[in-house]
């Protein structure tokens, strides 16, 4: 007899479903996993994200917090929807206004806007911001965001520029459609059928020693067929890092683990049987051990220490007319991206198939081929896309994890970290100790400065070598420091694994730096911006590291703020002289930043060919996570090239089909990638030129199989159906490799570690309550020099972005494993914490760079948290020496000012 | 055991709930947050589908605010003065999205120190309506919660409703949260605050404290205190011997117990301004 399965109807933008009963289901699930509308996103499971938000009869809700019995019969909204005009309004005015960068809160983001609309026409920006306050965005600071809700009435799109013209025009992301519809897709977004869904056993506590109980009993006891991995089914090396000579990580811990959240077994199979699995009856027993050497290889736990000296700091700062010194401690920060790692691993023949999320695909396929014992080409890495990274994605999480699932089971698998478990595994900015001390002569002329960190790398390498050596390298600011020594110590706890994070370190060395020339200004009673420009690095001048440098920017920045200053300053003035217990402040403070690997090579390549059909395809393989350089790179290229971008079409950065491009950081690809892309679009034109024996100044264009060469007086046709395509199918393909000239340093540091350095200042107004202790930034203003601003929308939105995360770190933001390993404990900016921010792009260009083009990513957010932090000082006489400046330290802090 | 129960009556309600443990649901924004599960598991009884449960308004008696109603249905109500600091606090909790779906009788019955509804409600007076399958009982709200995530609340019995006493639906109000940011924040300290005024003089007072004990606590003493004082002493400020010795602060990752002490003592004299300057 056939017994009926209850079922429910489901209403999702008008179009009814008939669904198995599953009335506690979260609605997120329901929509995601059973009805494939993966436009929702899912960034918590706790309500404290809203990526999730869809409608319910018009009002928002979050889609994971709504069981599905409280839906049926009830008409639900979600991103996919179509014809709805006032949707359609906001999705162009997104893309206009450049409101989506990695695109995973955008639905979210949509829905919360699409509500507001429909009870205000035309919302005002304090609307716009109550209505957004629950949907995080880390990567644009929301101003684009509420630009876009507020402008959804009106506006066109902007025209595309010609031929020739793109580098410099606010040009649309030409990736955005898809993150507009809900079409675009993340690590979490793909599920072939018959997949097996992979958990992972985490550590509880670290450092703890474990031993298995019977597995394979423990299988059999469940139904359905599950698969049990550990350590000992990894057929590879079992180490893996972002530095080879440093890794000391494994996929799985062999016997004990090293931090909480470390990963020692994964189970896989069936979704609805590992999703009703109590991980808690894993058969596991723990022991916690005591153990000071996290590595027995480093003795004192030290990874490494970085070094730059010149001259005689000691010496300068004894005959110094000023110095000042102090202590600066900066937490653990956590990148905070709304995607958690997802991904999933299929075999293609006999090649393992990874699409996951990632910033630096061949370094994701080498380290897995490593760790699962296959030949390099044996691993073909597609990106999905990464709904934001700022650093972390760079090092593996997943990848060997599914890979390995994949390898040995033969079947699809699928992983999805949850917030928890991605908070508590991946890797954070670095916890910093800092002293130093810094002089200045009686002219107020910087003599010497002594720096020294510690900075806690937590329990594997990966990305400590790099802080340890960009810290010393930039901890003297873009100044002109004849005396140094700075030394950065990377060492190791058995806790969070420390990596790479928007900056490299050099973000908590500007709040040492920055507070102390505020206090040397004060010495010397010079103005705060003027004692900064009389110590301005110049064009011609060297660096700490004895490196000369041209195309130096930071003048320029500072002299390009000078007016906003004193204008700020006379705003605080003014209101102070009101009385009250809110005090005004002003505060300022630089960034410089090297692009690129310190003294390291870092190529990239980039082909672009047109086909026999006449189809122009740009092999960008820059990943890009949000801050867009799809858009930039193939600018760049157009113009070199010297067609229009839409005739561009983008084949994206997968290790089967596109060359390397390194991976996105270090503010890198703009200025490499963006230098080879620059290279191969002058190499094709040179061809097409030489085919068609025209004069450098032709202009070219595409008709379907037709590239048409014309110089005004006469036009040459070169049909491509008639050349021969090359072994990529290319009737015409240009190939170029750029990697930038650096030179190694030297013990004490000295050399070039980067060719090209970006520059940067930024003033933070503030008001403080003086009983409450809390902070209100109420404006930034930005000036950063580009060398040439390829794209000023998307630049706009890295600075906006940075700041946010300047203004979360100063004030906001910590993590404490096993503490703040959600995202209402760990609080990042909301749509109403962020200032009103101005930004002015300035073009000092760079004699290496593409087009003159400097990196911009890291830089923005580096003045940010000391800026903030001078102005509470200023307008409250307290300076925070613990981050974050959360209300009790800047009332403690003012109290002792006091 | 295992069911999802949506009853469409408050008699189903109960009866199900004489049968067995339930865990009660209405908007789900602490219970699915509680789990990293797919769905939520064992037996739940889902009240949201008893439509008289969701009211707010007027009854003998005073104002009810049924166990299905959410922030927005508050922040939508059309009460007295009295409730304004319930709306300001409405709009506080997490974010339209979770004003949406989240329920005022969820939050007393979760119980959080920091929950946001509880102190606006004890300066309301609520008493919370319990229904089993004995009858109807009622207790004074802080007779209710009677530590972190505990209350008074029998197997078997459920919240129906909170009433707010016609003694306390007179004067105006204020709540002041406290917070790391803006939206989407768990206070660090926060006030609620009711005064009523006859003749120019405080002839009701009513002020809670939350995020700085256990459970949020009304300052009694200082209350008392008030009682007498011109619209101009409303102002004034306060004895710190008044309130500090009625709260029990501790440290945590938002702020250390002695701050939250002096922030609630300083929120408490800006509520208390605030109030005399509408009533100016």
């Amino acid at each position: 007899m056939n017994r009926e399965v209850p079922q429910w109807v489901l209403s999702v933008n008008g179009a009814e479903h008939i669904l198995p009963s599953t009335p506690g289901r979260r609605l997120s699930e329901v929509l995601r996993e059973d009805l494939g509308l993966r436009g929702t996103k899912v960034g918590c499971d706790a309500g404290d994200c809203g990526a999730c938000t869809v409608l319910l009869d018009g009002a928002p809700v979050c889609a994971c917090l709504t069981p599905a019995a409280q839906v049926a019969g009830r008409a639900v909204t979600t991103v996919e929807a179509a014809g709805d005009a006032l949707l359609e309004r906001l999705r162009a005015a997104f893309l206009r206004h450049g409101a989506a960068q990695c695109g995973i809160c955008t639905p979210g983001m949509l829905m919360a806007a699409r509500a507001l609309l429909d009870t205000s026409k035309a919302p005002s920006r304090a609307e716009a911001e109550e209505a957004l306050g629950g949907v995080l965005c880390r990567c644009t600071g929301y101003a684009k965001i509420i630009d876009a809700v507020c402008d959804a009435g009106v506006g066109a799109p902007a025209a595309m520029p010609p031929a020739g013209r793109s580098v410099g025009a606010r040009v649309e992301r030409l990736d955005g459609a898809a993150k507009v519809t809900g079409t675009e897709r993340f690590g979490a977004d793909t599920a072939p059928e018959g997949a097996f869904l992979v958990r992972a056993i985490r550590a509880p506590s670290a450092p703890a020693r474990f031993t298995f109980g019977d597995l394979d009993t423990w299988c059999a006891t469940l139904s359905g067929g599950v698969h049990v991995f550990t350590a000992a089914d990894i057929p590879g090396e079992n180490c893996f890092g972002t530095i080879p000579p440093f890794a000391d990580q494994p996929a799985l811990a062999e016997s004990h683990a090293r931090l909480r959240g470390e990963a020692v077994a994964l189970i896989a199979g069936a979704p609805d049987v590992i999703e009703a699995l109590d991980l808690a009856t894993f058969p596991i027993t723990w022991e916690a051990i005591e153990r000071d050497l996290v590595h027995d290889h480093r003795p004192d736990n030290l990874l490494i220490t970085g070094t730059v000296r010149r001259g005689d700091a000691d010496a300068a700062l004894a005959r110094s007319a000023v110095v000042a010194e102090g202590e600066m401690r900066t937490p653990y920060i956590e990148h905070a991206y709304i995607e958690p790692e997802a991904g999933i691993a299929w075999m293609d023949g006999d090649t393992l198939v990874i699409e996951a999320c990632t910033q630096a695909p061949v370094m994701d396929r080498d380290d897995t081929a490593k760790v699962l014992g296959l030949p390099p080409e044996r691993v073909r890495i597609i990106p999905a896309t990464a709904g934001g990274g700022f650093g972390s994605k760079l090092d593996l999480s997943l990848q060997p994890l599914i890979g390995l699932v994949a390898l040995k089971t033969g079947r699809p698998a699928r992983m999805i970290y949850s917030r928890v478990e991605s908070m508590a595994s991946t890797t954070k900015r670095h916890p910093s100790v800092m002293q130093a001390r810094i002089g200045a002569d009686g002219d107020g002329r910087i003599t010497g400065m002594t720096f020294e960190g510690e900075f806690n790398t937590g329990a594997y390498a990966s990305w400590g070598p790099t802080v340890s050596g960009r810290v010393p390298v930039h901890a003297s600011g873009p100044y002109y420091t004849p005396h140094y020594d700075a030394q950065a110590h990377a060492r190791h706890t058995h806790s969070a694994i420390s990596g790479a994070f928007r900056g490299f370190g050099v973000p908590q060395a500007a709040i040492m730096q920055e507070t102390l020339y505020d206090e040397l200004a004060g010495k010397l009673g010079l103005d705060r911006l003027a004692f900064r420009q009389i110590n301005a690095l110049q064009s011609g001048q060297e660096t700490v590291c004895g490196q000369v440098v041209q195309g130096v920017g930071i003048s320029a920045c500072l002299g390009a703020l000078d007016a906003c200053w004193h204008a700020a300053l006379t705003r605080a003035e003014a209101a102070n002289a009101k009385g009250g217990t809110l005090r005004h402040g002003v505060g300022i403070a630089s960034c410089w930043y090297g692009c690129g690997n310190t003294a390291l090579p870092n190529p990239s390549t980039i082909r672009v060919g047109i086909t026999p059909e006449g189809r122009l395809c740009l092999h960008q393989g820059a990943t890009d996570i949000g801050q867009g350089s799809n858009t930039v790179i193939t600018q760049i290229c157009a113009d070199a090239l010297g067609l229009a971008v839409q005739d561009f079409t983008l084949i994206g950065p997968d290790t089967g089909i596109t060359p390397d491009c390194g991976k996105t950081s270090a503010s890198r690809q703009t200025f490499v990638t963006g230098k080879a892309a620059e290279l191969a679009g002058r190499s094709l034109r040179a061809r097409i030129l030489s085919l068609s024996n025209m004069g450098p100044d032709a202009a070219l264009r595409l008709e379907g199989a037709q590239l048409i060469v014309s110089d005004g007086s006469s036009e040459r046709r070169i049909d491509l159906t008639m050349l021969e395509p090359d072994f990529h199918g290319y009737a015409l393909v240009a190939e170029e490799t750029y990697d930038p000239p650096t030179t190694p340093l030297d013990a004490d540091g000295q050399g070039s570690p980067y060719a090209v350095y970006g520059y940067g200042a930024q003033i933070a107004e503030v008001t403080v309550d003086m009983i409450l202790g809390t902070v209100r930034v109420t404006k930034i203003t930005a000036a950063h020099d580009l060398g040439r601003v390829i794209n000023p929308l998307l630049a706009e939105g890295q600075v906006e972005g940075g700041i946010a995360q300047g203004l979360g770190l100063a004030l906001m933001e910590e993590f404490i494993p096993g503490r703040t390993e959600n995202l209402h404990d760990y609080l990042i900016p909301t749509t109403g914490d962020m200032p009103e921010i101005e930004t002015i792009l300035l073009e000092v260009p760079d004699p290496e760079g593409p087009m003159g083009a400097k990196g911009l990513g890291e830089h923005v957010l580096i003045p940010t948290a000391p800026a903030i932090l001078n102005a509470i000082r200023h307008a409250s006489g307290g300076l925070v020496r613990q981050l974050p400046a959360l209300p009790h330290r800047v009332l403690a802090a003012i109290r002792e000012a006091q | 055991m295992t069911a999802y129960l949506r009853p469409a009556s408050v008699e189903q309600a109960l009866a199900a709930l004489a049968e067995g443990p339930a865990v009660i649901a209405a908007g789900c924004t602490d219970l699915f947050p509680a789990t990293d599960r797919r769905g939520l598991e064992g037996r739940v009884l889902d009240i949201t589908g008893i439509g008289d449960l969701a009211s707010v308004g007027s009854v003998a008696g005073g104002v009810r605010i049924g166990a299905a109603a959410t922030w927005s249905d508050v922040i939508r109500a059309d009460l007295p003065a009295a409730f304004d600091m319930l709306k300001e606090a409405a709009r506080e909790v997490g974010s339209v999205q979770i004003q949406n779906a989240g329920t005022l009788v969820g939050n007393i019955c979760n119980a959080s120190p920091a929950a946001d509804g509880v102190p606006c409600l004890l300066a309301l007076d609520a008493e919370v309506e319990i229904a089993s399958a004995h009858g109807l009982r009622r207790a004074a709200l802080s007779e209710f919660i009677t530590g972190v995530r505990q209350t008074v609340l029998a197997p078997g019995e459920m919240v129906t409703g909170l009433i707010i006493p016609e003694r306390s639906l007179g004067g105006r109000s204020r709540f002041l949260k406290l917070g790391a940011r803006r939206y989407l924040v768990i206070s660090i300290a926060m006030v609620a605050v009711r005064v009523e005024m006859i003749g120019g003089r405080v002839v009701q007072a009513a002020i809670a404290v939350g995020s700085c004990s256990a459970v949020a606590t009304r300052l009694f003493g200082l209350e008392k205190a008030l009682i007498g004082r011109s619209l101009a002493e409303l102002s004034a400020p306060l004895d710190a011997s008044l309130i500090a010795p009625a709260l029990s602060p501790i440290d945590d990752i938002r702020a250390d117990a002695a701050y939250r002490l002096e922030a609630a003592a300083e929120l408490v004299h800006r509520a208390l301004c605030d109030v005399a300057e509408g009533f100016a």
